[in-house]
C-alpha cells in the first residue's frame, strides 16, 4: 500500500462527496438553459441538502428499521465504491479488495436497500417503485457483466486498476471495436442504473410514472438528504468509471503525490463533460414507456455480446 | 485406529441410537432426545468430513454386511466435503427439529425416519462400490419419500407431491443402476477402485453411455431441468426441516454423483459430455429463477431457487470438464472449486431460508407471500435470520454466495483465449446466464423478504404471528452464523476444498490467500472481508457526519403519503404477485402465464357489470409441455387397455392359454 494511493483514495472520496451535488446542479442548469429557463444555479442541490439536513427527521407511520437503515447503506456502498474505482489514482489501497464485479454488486446492494425501504413503508407507491427498480436492475445485470467480460479478456484481470493501467500503456486499444461496443453498452446501462431519461425521469412529479422517486417518496429531512446525496454520488461514480475505463488519461498511476491535483482536475472536467452531454441528450429525448425499457436493455445486451465476440474473433 | 473411521462409526451409531430412542421413548421426551442424538450424529459426520478434507483417508470392507458383494466404504477429500456439508446441515436441522413438532411431526415414524435419512445421506459419499452406493442411494430415496409424505393426512396435495417424487426418484435410480451396472460389467469389477483403473481404457461408446445414463439419474436428484418436476412439489409439501435437509444436503449428492463418476471414475471425457452438463445447468438456472421470481408460495420459491443454484453449480462442473478437455488445467480446477464452494454456500443459505420459512409457517400457517407481511416486529429473530439467508441467496456482498459466483464468473471469463472456439461461443452465453439469474435472484429475494416480512400484515394469520420456540431459533441462528463465517472468511475452507477439487481435477490449489483471494490462472483478486469492512466504515463515518451536520430534533412519526385520499389499508399494499408483475410481463413469452377474466353483467343490462373474477397462474411450462402429454398418453393407454379386460372369464382363460402355447412355440422354434 503506497501513501500516494491512500491519499488518492481519500481525495477521490472527498471529491465525489463534495462534487456530486455540483454535478447534479450543473446538469439541471444545462437542461434549464436549453429549455429556455434561467435555472437555479449550479449550487442549488447543495442548498437543498443544507435545507433538508436542518429539518426535523420524520418516519412514516408503520414502517420499521429497514426504512431508516436503507439510506445509510445506500450512501455507505457508494462511498466504498468511490474509494475503490480509479477516479484519481489507480493505486487505491482497496483496488485489490474489489474488482469490477464487486463494484457492480456493491452498487446493486445499495439499490436493494432502497427497494426494501420502499417496500417497508407498505404504500402502493413504495412497492411500485421497488418492483420497477428491481425489474430494471435484473435486466441490466447481463449487459454489465458481459461488458466487464469484454474489457477483461485482453488484460486477463477484472481488477479496475489493471484494466485502466493497461489502457494507459496501450492507447490505441480505445478505438478497437471491442472497446467501442462495450462503451456504448455500458453507457446505456449507466443511464438505466442512474435513473435518467429515457429509462426514468428524475424530475417527474407524477407518481404513476416514477421508478426511483416512487421508492423514496416517504423519505423526508436528513434521510432524504442522504438519499439525494447518495444518488448524486452514484451518478458521479458511474460517469467517472465510464470515463476512466475508456479514456483514462490524466489519472495518477505512480507513487508521487504531485500528479494527484492534476488527476482530480482532469476527472472533474471529464465528468462535467459527460454530465453535460447526458443533460443535453435528456432535453431531446422522451421517457420510454416502462415496458419499452427491456427493448433498450436488450439492445445494449446485444452490443455487449458483440463486444465479447469481437474480443475473441478480432484479437 | 483411524480417527476418521471412529468419527464415522460414531455418527452411524448415534443415528441408530436416535432411531431406537424415537421408537421406544414416550412422546414427551421423544423430540428432545432424538434431536440431541441426531445433532451429535451429524456433528460426528461433519467432523469426519472435515478430517477427510484435511487429507486423511479411510477405507473399510465389511464382507458380511450385504450378501454377495459386502459393503465397501472409503473416504477421500471429495466425499469428505459432501460428508461435512451433510453433517453441518444435519446439526442445524436436528436442533431445529426439537421444537418443530406440531401436526404430528413428533410421532414415532417421523422421528425415527429423520436420523435414518441422515445416516443414508452420510453413507452415500462414503460408499466405494456400486452395490453399496446403490443401496445407500435407495435408502436415502425411500426415507426422504416417507418424510415428504409425513403430513399426508392433513393436506391432499402432499400425496400428489409424494407420488411425483416417488416416480421421479425411482426412474432416476433405474438409469443410475443401468449406467453403473453396465460400467461394472465392462470394468470386470464393482469396487470404485476397479472402476477407476478400468474407466479410462473403455471404448468411447461405453464410456459415453455410462456417463449419459448416470448424468440423467444424478441430474434428476439435483433438480436439473427438465427432470426437476418433483422438486418444486416435494419441497413445499415436506415438513420444513425435511425440506432443508433435502434442498441443502440431498440435492448436492446429485452433483457429487456427476463429479465422482464423470471425473474420478471415468477420468474425464470429451467436450460434448461437459457441454451437455453446462447447457443443462444453464437452462436449469434460468428456468428455476424465472419460476422463482413469479412464485408466491414461499417454499415453492425456495424450491425453484434450489433448481437455479444447482444449475449454477452444474455450469461450473461443465466448464471444468470443457476446460480440462481443452487442456486448461488451472482454470478447470478454478471452475470446479467455484462449483463446490457454491455447493457449500448454497447448503448454508438454503438451510437458513427453509428453516426460517418453516418458522413462518409454524407461526402463521401460511406459505402464501400474498397473505404475509409485517413479521419484522412480530418475529424479529426469524426476520433477521431470513434476511441473512436472502442476502446470501441474492449473491450480493457481503453474502457467502457472492464469493462462489465471483469465482464462477472468473473461471468463465478467463476461459476465452485458452478454450478455443467452443469456449468463445459458450462462455459469453454462460456469463450472460449467470448474470441474468443473479439479477433475477436479487428481485426474487427482495420480493420474498420485502413482501413476506416488511410492511404491514396482509392477512389475519400474519397479524397473529408470534415468535417460534427457542430450539427452532437456535437451529436457524446456527445456520445463519455459518453463512456469515463463510461470507467473510471463505479462505478457511479453501485448502480443504482444493484437496476435494484435486480428486477430480488434479493441479495446484486454484485459489489461495487468507484475506484477499488470489487465483491461479487469472489475475483478479477479491477480499470479501475488506469489502465488508469498507462499507461498514463508510456507514459509521456517515453516522458520525450526520450527528455533526444534521438537525438534532427528535424523530417524529407522520402519516403515509396517500394522495390525500385517506388512510391506506393493508389491501392497498404491493403483494408478491404485483411485485413480480413487470418481470412476468417482460418474460411473458417464456413463462406463458394463464389468466382468466370472468365478467358477470347484471341481469337487466349487459353493459352494467355485477362482478368480475380474475384468476392468474404461472404453471411450470416444461411440466405442461413435456410431462402432461406423457401422462395423458399413459392415461389413454390405460383406457384403451381396458378393452382387453371386459370381465369375461372365458376371455381371461383364453389369454392364459394363448400366452402359454405361444411361449411354448417360441421356445420350440428357438431351441
Amino acid at each position: 500500500m503506497s501513501a500516494a494511493g491512500l491519499v488518492g483514495a481519500v481525495a477521490q472520496v472527498a471529491l465525489v462527496g463534495v462534487g456530486s451535488p455540483l454535478l447534479v446542479g450543473q446538469m439541471r442548469q444545462v437542461r434549464a438553459r436549453l429549455e429556455g429557463r434561467a435555472g437555479a444555479g449550479v449550487r442549488q442541490p447543495w442548498r437543498d441538502l443544507r435545507k433538508l439536513l436542518r429539518k426535523e427527521p420524520i418516519t412514516a407511520r408503520g414502517s420499521g428499521p429497514v426504512l431508516r437503515v436503507a439510506p445509510l447503506l445506500l450512501a455507505g456502498t457508494v462511498l466504498a465504491v468511490a474509494a475503490v474505482v480509479p477516479i484519481a489514482t489507480t493505486a487505491s489501497p482497496l483496488d485489490g479488495a474489489a474488482d469490477l464485479f464487486a463494484v457492480t454488486a456493491l452498487l446493486a446492494l445499495g439499490t436493494v436497500a432502497l427497494a426494501l425501504g420502499g417496500l417497508d413503508t407498505g404504500t402502493a407507491f413504495g412497492g411500485m417503485g421497488a418492483s420497477r427498480e428491481m425489474t430494471v436492475m435484473a435486466l441490466v445485470e447481463p449487459t454489465i457483466l458481459l461488458s466487464v467480460f469484454a474489457l477483461s479478456v485482453r488484460v486477463g484481470s477484472t481488477n479496475l486498476g489493471v484494466i485502466v493501467t493497461s489502457t494507459l500503456h496501450d492507447p490505441q486499444r480505445v478505438i478497437s471495436p471491442v472497446s467501442l461496443l462495450a462503451a456504448v453498452a455500458l453507457a446505456v446501462v449507466t443511464v438505466a442504473e442512474t435513473g435518467r431519461i429515457p429509462v426514468d425521469n428524475p424530475a417527474t412529479h407524477l407518481e404513476l410514472t416514477m421508478i426511483h422517486e416512487a421508492m423514496v417518496l416517504e423519505y423526508a429531512g436528513p434521510d432524504l438528504a442522504l438519499v439525494e446525496w447518495a444518488s448524486g454520488m452514484r451518478l458521479t461514480v458511474l460517469l467517472g468509471l465510464l470515463a476512466n475505463l475508456f479514456a483514462p488519461w490524466g489519472i495518477a498511476s505512480g507513487t508521487s503525490l504531485a500528479a494527484l491535483p492534476f488527476a482530480l482536475a482532469v476527472f472533474t472536467a471529464k465528468v462535467a463533460l459527460l454530465g453535460g452531454a447526458l443533460a443535453v441528450a435528456e432535453v431531446f429525448l422522451a421517457k420510454l414507456r416502462m415496458f419499452r425499457v427491456p427493448e433498450l436493455l436488450a439492445g445494449s445486451f446485444v452490443l455487449a455480446l458483440l463486444a465479447v465476440a469481437a474480443s475473441f474473433f478480432l484479437a | 485406529v483411524n480417527v476418521l473411521g471412529t468419527e464415522l462409526s460414531a455418527a452411524l451409531g448415534l443415528c441408530l441410537l436416535a432411531v431406537c430412542a424415537a421408537l421406544v421413548m414416550p412422546a414427551r421426551f421423544r423430540p428432545g432426545l432424538v434431536g440431541v442424538c441426531t445433532a451429535a450424529a451429524a456433528a460426528a459426520g461433519a467432523a469426519a468430513g472435515v478430517a477427510a478434507m484435511t487429507g486423511s483417508l479411510w477405507t473399510a470392507w465389511l464382507p458380511d454386511l450385504l450378501p454377495l458383494a459386502g459393503v465397501r466404504l472409503a473416504v477421500d477429500p471429495l466425499g469428505g466435503l459432501f460428508l461435512a456439508v451433510t453433517g453441518g446441515v444435519g446439526v442445524c436441522v436436528a436442533v431445529y427439529g426439537m421444537g418443530y413438532t406440531r401436526h404430528g411431526l413428533g410421532g414415532r415414524t417421523v422421528q425415527a425416519l429423520l436420523p435414518l435419512f441422515l445416516a443414508a445421506m452420510l453413507l452415500v459419499p462414503v460408499a466405494a462400490s456400486v452395490s453399496t452406493f446403490l443401496v445407500c442411494w435407495e435408502l436415502m430415496a425411500v426415507t426422504s419419500l416417507l418424510l415428504v409424505v409425513a403430513e399426508h393426512r392433513r393436506r391432499p396435495e402432499v400425496a400428489q407431491a409424494g407420488l411425483w417424487y416417488a416416480v421421479m426418484t425411482h426412474l432416476g435410480l433405474v438409469v443410475i443402476l443401468a449406467g453403473l451396472a453396465g460400467f461394472a460389467a465392462a470394468a470386470h469389477g464393482e469396487s470404485f477402485a476397479a472402476l477407476r483403473s478400468a474407466g479410462a481404457g473403455l471404448s468411447p461408446t461405453v464410456r459415453g453411455a455410462v456417463f449419459v445414463a448416470t448424468l440423467v439419474g444424478f441430474a434428476s436428484k439435483a433438480g436439473i431441468v427438465p427432470l426437476h418436476v418433483w422438486l418444486p412439489r416435494a419441497h413445499p409439501e415436506a415438513p420444513s426441516h425435511v425440506s432443508a435437509l433435502m434442498s441443502a444436503a440431498m440435492v448436492n449428492l446429485g452433483v457429487y454423483g456427476i463429479v465422482r463418476v464423470g471425473f474420478d471414475l471415468l477420468g474425464g471425457g470429451p467436450a460434448w459430455w461437459w457441454l451437455l452438463v453446462l447447457v443443462a445447468g444453464a437452462v436449469s438456472a434460468l428456468h428455476g429463477i424465472l419460476q422463482a421470481v413469479v412464485a408466491t408460495d414461499l417454499k415453492r420459491l425456495l424450491g425453484y431457487s434450489t433448481c437455479e443454484n444447482m444449475g449454477l453449480v452444474l455450469i461450473g462442473v461443465g466448464a471444468c470438464g470443457l476446460l480440462a478437455a481443452s487442456g486448461a488445467r488451472a482454470l478447470a480446477a478454478l471452475a470446479l472449486l467455484a462449483a463446490l464452494l457454491h455447493v457449500v454456500n448454497h447448503a448454508g443459505f438454503k438451510t437458513v431460508l427453509f428453516l426460517s420459512a418453516g418458522s413462518v409457517l409454524h407461526a402463521t400457517g401460511s406459505r402464501d407471500l400474498d397473505e404475509l407481511g409485517g413479521l419484522r416486529s412480530r418475529m424479529p429473530v426469524t426476520t433477521v435470520v431470513f434476511a441473512v439467508g436472502a442476502l446470501a441467496a441474492s449473491a450480493l456482498p457481503p453474502g457467502n454466495a457472492f464469493v462462489s459466483e465471483w469465482l464462477l464468473l472468473q473461471s468463465l471469463i478467463h476461459a476465452l483465449p485458452a478454450g478455443g472456439t467452443t469456449a468463445a461461443v459458450t462462455m459469453p452465453l454462460a456469463v450472460a446466464v449467470v448474470a441474468l439469474s443473479a439479477g433475477l435472484a436479487i428481485a426474487t429475494f427482495v420480493k420474498a423478504f420485502g413482501v413476506g416480512f416488511l410492511a404491514r400484515p396482509r392477512g389475519a394469520a400474519a397479524q397473529r404471528a408470534t415468535e417460534s420456540p427457542s430450539s427452532m431459533l437456535g437451529g436457524m441462528a446456527l445456520a445463519a452464523a455459518a453463512c456469515v463465517v463463510l461470507a467473510l472468511a471463505p479462505a478457511l475452507i479453501l485448502p480443504g476444498l482444493s484437496r476435494a477439487v484435486a480428486v477430480a481435477a488434479p493441479g495446484p490449489a486454484p485459489a489461495t490467500g487468507m484475506v484477499t483471494l488470489h487465483l491461479a490462472g487469472a489475475a483478479s483478486t477479491l477480499s470479501p472481508l475488506l469489502v465488508a469492512v469498507a462499507v461498514l466504515t463508510a456507514i459509521i463515518g456517515l453516522l458520525a457526519l450526520l450527528r455533526v451536520v444534521a438537525s438534532r430534533r427528535v424523530r417524529r412519526e407522520a402519516r403515509l403519503w396517500d394522495c390525500g385520499a385517506g388512510p391506506m389499508s393493508a389491501r392497498m399494499e404491493y403483494t408478491a404477485t404485483s411485485f413480480a408483475e413487470p418481470l412476468r410481463r417482460v418474460f411473458d413469452d417464456v413463462l406463458a402465464p394463464e389468466t382468466d377474466v370472468d365478467v358477470t353483467p347484471v341481469k337487466e343490462s349487459a353493459y352494467l357489470v355485477d362482478s368480475v373474477r380474475y384468476r392468474t397462474a404461472v404453471p411450470d411450462r416444461i411440466e405442461r409441455r413435456l410431462y402432461d402429454p406423457v401422462l395423458a398418453a399413459a392415461a389413454w393407454l390405460g383406457q384403451v387397455a381396458r378393452l382387453l379386460a371386459n370381465g369375461s372369464v372365458h376371455r381371461y382363460l383364453a389369454y392364459g392359454f394363448g400366452t402359454f402355447t405361444g411361449l411354448l412355440i417360441v421356445l420350440a422354434v428357438l431351441r
